[in-house]
């Protein structure tokens, strides 16, 4: 069975690709029906854990309402986690390098910038409530432009000159971050602090609706590339050679997975980790084949996130943790697991 | 030759035409002009000192380096321009280094080379199979089928390469230094595979340091240095040219062993 899951020995046949992606989507339909039904109830007793049954999903049910607020929040984290998880797996065979991920490449930080600018300016409230959101996703798109700018000599885009750049533009944003944030006053600096920690508390239906085609059609085109991005692992002359149109799939998946980014940073705030310890893991788990690894991390990163802010609205329910932070504690421990244990392998990706 | 037509009519002109090639990387001319044809089973082996020029020209060929003048027609296509997937059929080329960013399977890596030819998921279909068996057979890396790429050795990382290449099948490989590292056992097998593909129809073009080979295996031999075809021949006569003694600084002596078998030393 460990056999037909790693794949050890053997190459991606259809029946594996059924089977693990099947179990995949199992497991996060599993838990995204039981994640709202989870909750920290408060008597005269103390707090304990709460499982509402399945009748709450019927109308009428007492919990109905209290239903109906964490399935958002549970339908944002499964597409937040997934377009960070598929976003940073595309990256990093894009790249040639383990270490894309949205925030090595700068967009986060752009994004980021562009929120604090918003609340700045107090244009938070504006289209409907979506100022600041809207404003990360524009700030992600305009980085990403100029990263690429940067980065581009003639028609290539060389890995080492792209995470160059998008260092480089990460530190400046950051920098322009603290300066806004020095010249705000109190409650603003609060809440753009807040922010940046990354959270899905008070999701609301519609935005998730608003986000979710983007989302799942950006998703659908990485994975159409999947083939290209398995190429593009020996190189991109090689990869040219064995007939990929490398330019074509440089500029597609890039600006694919800078829109997801974008995306799931306007619904949630800057969320880090994912993108990077998701494929890494399944990486090892799995294989390299991104047929199979790319939707694995989607659907692994939906389940990550949705696990983290499970636990972030448990911890020290009644009162909330920021989900980012959460990823963030959990995260760091995680991988320095998997680089020890990669490095005793003496192999930078490891397949298990 | 500059104003060579590139109409390939079947079975009238070479496979692969070079009219007056020039390459540049930064200010310097690497590719200086060079002009050759090559035909449907035509073994080409490319000897040089380093630096030379011939790995720019081989990837010039392969439509990979931007001419800077002149024309390169594969089979009636410019490399350059044409859809990639059409020149992926056409040739296959195997850089002098070649470096796997994720741990895939030997198996896996030589079905890289079946890209072109498909499509949707590409799961591997019975005939990709059959064309990897064949290709790793061909070199030797049967065994190692189900091995990690990133755990072999030098030489059998390179077998895998030359296998990947050989599954792509093209008409025409284009091989930088295919034989670096290898064993003289596998040096020499991949020199019979290759006269036993161009024997078949296909044809080569192959970079390579190994002067014995080259004599032994070459039909033409072509000797670059400083950018240009400084002379091209059989291999024997190339190897005892002036141009050769020239071009790399000392002389090579070609003789043959009692047994009949030619060979090759710098003198």
């Amino acid at each position: 069975m460990s056999g037909f899951i790693s794949g050890r020995g053997r190459r991606l046949t259809g029946a594996r690709l059924a089977g693990v992606l099947g179990v995949c989507v199992v497991v996060t339909i599993v838990l995204a029906a039981i994640a709202p039904l989870v909750g920290i109830g408060v008597d005269r007793s103390g707090r304990h854990l709460e499982l509402l049954d399945l009748g709450a999903f019927a109308d009428g049910h007492p919990a109905h309402a209290i239903l109906w607020i964490r399935i958002p929040r549970v339908l944002a984290s499964l597409l937040v986690g997934g377009a960070l998880a598929g976003a940073g797996c595309a990256l990093q065979a894009l790249l040639r390098n383990p270490l894309a991920e949205p925030f090595t490449l700068g967009i986060s930080s752009g994004s980021a910038l562009a929120a604090v600018l918003a609340i700045r300016f107090g244009i938070e409230g504006a289209f409907g409530g979506l100022g600041v959101g809207g404003a990360a996703l524009i700030g992600a798109m305009l980085t990403l432009l100029l990263v690429w700018r940067l980065a581009r000599v003639g028609t290539q885009l060389p890995p080492a000159t792209l995470v160059l750049a998008g260092v480089t533009m990460s530190m400046f944003c950051s920098a322009a971050s603290v300066l806004v944030q020095y010249t705000s006053d109190f409650a603003e600096v609060s809440r753009m602090l807040r922010w940046m920690m990354g959270g899905l508390d008070s999701m609301r239906l519609s935005a998730v609706g608003t986000a979710a085609p983007a989302i799942l059609g950006a998703l659908i085109v990485l994975i159409l590339y999947a083939r290209e991005l398995n190429a593009l692992a020996a190189g991109t002359e090689v990869a040219a050679s064995l007939g990929v149109a490398v330019a074509r799939t440089q500029i597609v998946v890039f600006a694919t997975a800078s829109l997801l980014v974008g995306a799931a940073i306007a619904l949630a705030g800057p969320i880090g980790f994912i993108g990077l310890i998701v494929p890494h893991a399944l990486r090892a788990l799995l294989g390299p084949d991104h047929r199979l690894l790319l939707p694995a991390s989607v659907l692994g990163g939906g389940v990550l996130l949705t696990l983290c802010d499970t636990l972030a609205r448990l911890l020290i329910a009644p009162a909330q943790l920021p989900t980012g932070a959460v990823t963030a504690v959990l995260g760091g421990p995680f991988f320095v697991m998997i680089l020890v244990g990669q490095k005793r392998r003496a192999a930078l990706w490891g397949r298990g | 030759m500059t104003g060579a037509t590139t109409r390939v009519l079947p079975g009238a002109m070479a496979w692969l035409v070079l009219a007056d090639v020039r390459v540049a990387l930064g200010a310097r001319e690497v590719v200086a002009g060079v002009s050759a044809e090559v035909g449907s089973g035509e073994l080409v082996v490319i000897i040089g000192p380093n630096g030379a020029g011939k790995t720019t020209l081989l990837r010039a060929i392969a439509g990979l380096a931007p001419l800077r003048s002149g024309r390169v027609t594969v089979r009636g296509h410019d490399p350059a321009r044409a859809d990639r997937r059409v020149i992926a059929r056409e040739l296959a080329y195997l850089p002098q280094q070649y470096e796997l960013a994720f741990p895939f399977l030997v198996e896996e890596v030589v079905l890289l080379g079946r890209y072109a030819g498909q499509t949707g998921l590409g799961l591997a279909s019975a005939v990709d199979v059959a064309a990897a068996r064949g290709a790793m057979a061909a070199c030797d890396v049967e065994a190692l089928a189900s091995r990690r790429f990133d755990e072999l050795s030098g030489g059998e990382a390179r077998r895998v390469i030359i296998a990947q290449a050989l599954c792509q099948g093209a008409k025409i490989l284009l091989l930088d230094e295919p034989t670096a590292g290898l064993d003289p056992a596998h040096a020499r097998a991949v020199f019979e595979m290759l006269r036993t593909q161009c024997e078949a129809g296909a044809a080569a073009v192959v970079v390579t340091h190994d002067l014995d080979l080259a004599l032994r295996y070459a039909g033409t031999l072509w000797l670059v240095a400083g950018g240009r075809l400084a002379a091209r021949g059989t291999p024997a006569d190339v190897l005892a040219s002036a141009e050769t003694r020239e071009a790399f600084g000392l002389g090579i002596h070609v003789g043959t062993l009692p047994a009949g078998t030619p060979f090759a030393v710098p003198t």
